[in-house]
């Protein structure tokens, strides 16, 4: 057997994508160029930069339903400051990005020493993070700093007379960092293993707590770091922006063929369940009278068949 | 009889909300005042049962779900499509008020509300997903599935016997209450004076153990989800007939969230295995009476996300046995230092 069986769920995925980007080229014209396909990244910049810190999370047997509030809460900040305090950039986005790193790495303190379902911690999170966003303002706060619009606006030509955003830049960056993380360093197998099963990675004397909490952190900076990214994109703090995000980046992480038990999973599986997302929904735009729920029966109905796929694949291993 | 007071699983969440009672008196000793307008109660305490209503109704059944070593995400998007269904059929009739329309809209919502259950207890018990994704795959697509039923629209209806559900009075008291009464009396007989509640519990400790003990705990299960999908489809029909209208985006968003949260409070623990019914109706009431609480003080309402997230960790905490370990060895190494003595002798 040429293919290992621990591939199928991101092959399946990759497959997937290819086959909903060919039919959407076939259906409607304009639908295959390198613009839409670039426009994927653009667009979702923001939450593969969540999701890739989703992955880690799952892959060690947890969850982090905060993200959207972080990023809702960074946005906030980022805007507050520069805006009505007029703090130069160069000391804010550092700033927020320390901030989600510590919100991450209190809850994963919370999780592991208390042993408290992460799903349970990192709600109150969300609650937490939400609120302290309504504490600054409950209004949107427009932000027109050059830094900020310049970084909306700018484009990187690539050739052929495509283009990419300085987003989709940060967050390729973020991908290639996460991939060496996951499979080339100790603390990727670390995770890996404390997926697979907690108990035997702590009598196999690895450093649980220390992993276990660096996983939440690096969540919580991924969030920050995609709210900055997001606060590009929107040019406006708002305590509304990406509610219900930590939904479509688990559905993401889930589509990527993570296994939500924990011990597997791939980064690269994760990007392509953020662009099928897009895929989705570049489609029901062409297709102009499909209305926006549409995007999420069909993302549930993924979710669902991606689900049994895996109970399936992991039966068959067991047996 | 003091220790055995505090004991009691319902001392803290009852002392909770006597202090939030307490508060709100002292804040405004209008609180506690009821007034009779038209034969009919009115007054702060009788809203929050009236405006509580849905969520108890929720609650009650996520605390089987929990139970069960379960949980159900999707409640929410339940509400929202139950909601939906009713005020469609209502809105599509050519006489709204009349009583076979108001019964066909609510039989058939809870109807879809009992399969959409069988759905999440299906892929649950017999697909053997873990509960949070299961119902995941529902929460997501249900939001869909609602705002496709209204046509991503608020569906308004003007019929006065649906109105009456939500916003009707029976023996001057809001109905709503005796909806939420005569559940939590069907479900409390059912779970405490049949052996079903020993059953749930049974499963939710060890479901493989129930099972080899020759419980049906796929059957155990499956029925819980449609119990809580229920509950979370007549909540949808409260809460669109108080307001007339049916929203399929905002409808019960974040119940799922509330309501767990409300199962936790009331001492029901996730782990499974053991649940208090009452405790998460005063749960529940917490929630409720500390919105209004926020309401009232003036500070905006979204500040009640902060209060509730240091609430979700505090009693959190206090479930927690490595806190409660942490915190009992120092009191403890305060306290008895000649116990302490002992204990380092005799180990």
């Amino acid at each position: 057997m040429l293919l290992n069986r621990k591939y199928i769920p991101v092959l399946v995925t990759f497959g997937l994508f290819l086959a909903m980007f060919a039919a959407g080229s076939f259906r409607y014209t304009g639908f295959f160029s390198s613009q839409v396909l670039l426009n994927l990244f653009i667009d979702n910049a923001f939450l593969i930069i969540t999701a890739v810190g989703m992955t880690f999370v799952i892959v060690s047997g947890g969850i982090d339903l905060s993200v959207g509030s972080v990023i809702a809460l960074t946005t906030m900040v980022s805007a507050a400051l520069v805006q009505q305090q007029g703090w130069p950039p160069s000391v804010v986005i550092p700033l927020v990005l320390i901030m989600g790193a510590v919100f991450g790495s209190i809850m994963g303190a919370i999780i592991h020493y208390f042993n408290i379902q992460p799903f349970i911690v990192t709600l109150a999170g969300m609650f937490l993070a939400r609120g302290l966003c309504y504490v600054i303002s409950i209004n949107t706060i427009t932000i027109d700093n050059a830094f900020y619009t310049s970084a909306a606006q700018t484009k990187i030509s690539l050739p052929g007379g495509s283009y990419i955003s300085v987003s989709v830049v940060i967050a390729l960056a973020v991908v290639l960092f996460a991939i060496y993380m996951a499979h080339y360093t100790r603390t990727g197998r670390n995770v890996y293993a404390i997926g697979g099963s907690e108990q035997s990675a702590v009598l196999m004397g690895l450093p649980v707590a220390r992993t276990k909490i660096l996983v939440y952190t690096f969540s919580g900076f991924c969030s920050a770091l995609a709210g900055v990214v997001f606060t590009f994109y929107m040019l406006s703090g708002y305590g509304l922006h990406a509610v219900g995000l930590e939904l479509d980046t688990i559905a993401a992480v889930v589509i990527g063929g993570t296994l939500l038990t924990g011990g597997v999973g791939y980064i690269a599986g994760t990007v392509i369940g953020v662009l099928i997302q897009g895929v989705i929904q570049t489609i029901i735009s062409f297709e102009g009278t499909l209305s926006s729920w549409w995007t999420k029966i069909v993302i549930g109905l993924l979710l669902f068949v991606f689900i049994l796929l895996q109970r399936v694949l992991s039966e068959r291993r067991l047996t | 009889m003091a220790n055995k007071l505090i004991k009691h699983h319902l001392f803290w969440p009852l002392s909770v909300l006597a202090a939030l009672l307490l508060f709100n008196l002292l804040y405004s000793p209008d609180f506690f005042r009821i007034v009779v307008r038209d034969g009919n109660l009115y007054g702060s305490l009788i809203d929050i049962l009236n405006f509580g209503a849905p969520l108890i109704l929720v609650s009650i059944g996520m605390t089987l779900v929990i139970a069960t070593k379960g949980i159900d995400l999707s409640v929410g998007s339940v509400v929202a499509i139950s909601g939906a269904v009713a005020c469609l059929i209502v809105s599509q009739a050519s006489d709204q008020s009349a009583m076979g329309v108001i019964w066909t809209a609510i039989a058939s919502s809870l109807l879809l509300a009992v399969l959409l259950g069988v759905w999440n207890g299906v892929l649950v018990s017999a697909a053997r997903i873990q509960p949070i994704i299961a119902t995941l795959i529902l929460m997501v697509a249900g939001r869909g599935i609602a705002q496709l039923i209204t046509s991503g629209q608020i569906i308004t209806v003007s019929s006065a016997p649906y109105q009456f559900i939500g916003a009707g009075s029976f023996l001057s008291l809001p109905f709503s209450i005796f909806i939420v009464g005569a559940v939590l009396l069907i479900a409390a007989l059912l779970a405490r004076k049949t052996a079903l509640g020993l059953f749930i519990e049974s499963v939710g400790s060890n479901p493989r153990a129930s099972r080899l003990a020759g419980l049906r705990s796929g059957t155990v299960i499956l029925s819980v989800y449609m119990f809580c999908s229920l509950c979370a489809g007549i909540a949808g029909i409260i809460l669109s007939s108080n307001v007339s209208s049916a929203d399929g985006n905002n409808a019960g968003l974040w119940y799922e969230l509330d309501a767990i949260l409300a199962v936790v409070i009331g001492g029901t623990s996730l782990n499974g295995g053991r649940f208090y019914l009452m405790g998460t109706v005063v749960g529940a009431l917490i929630i409720q009476t500390l919105t209004t609480t926020i309401y009232m003080i003036g500070v905006p309402p979204e500040i009640t996300l902060v209060v509730k997230a240091f609430v979700v960790l505090a009693v959190c905490l206090i479930q927690s046995e490595a806190f409660r370990k942490s915190i009992m060895h120092r009191w403890k190494k305060r306290k008895y230092p000649a116990e302490q003595e002992v204990a380092t002798h005799a180990s």
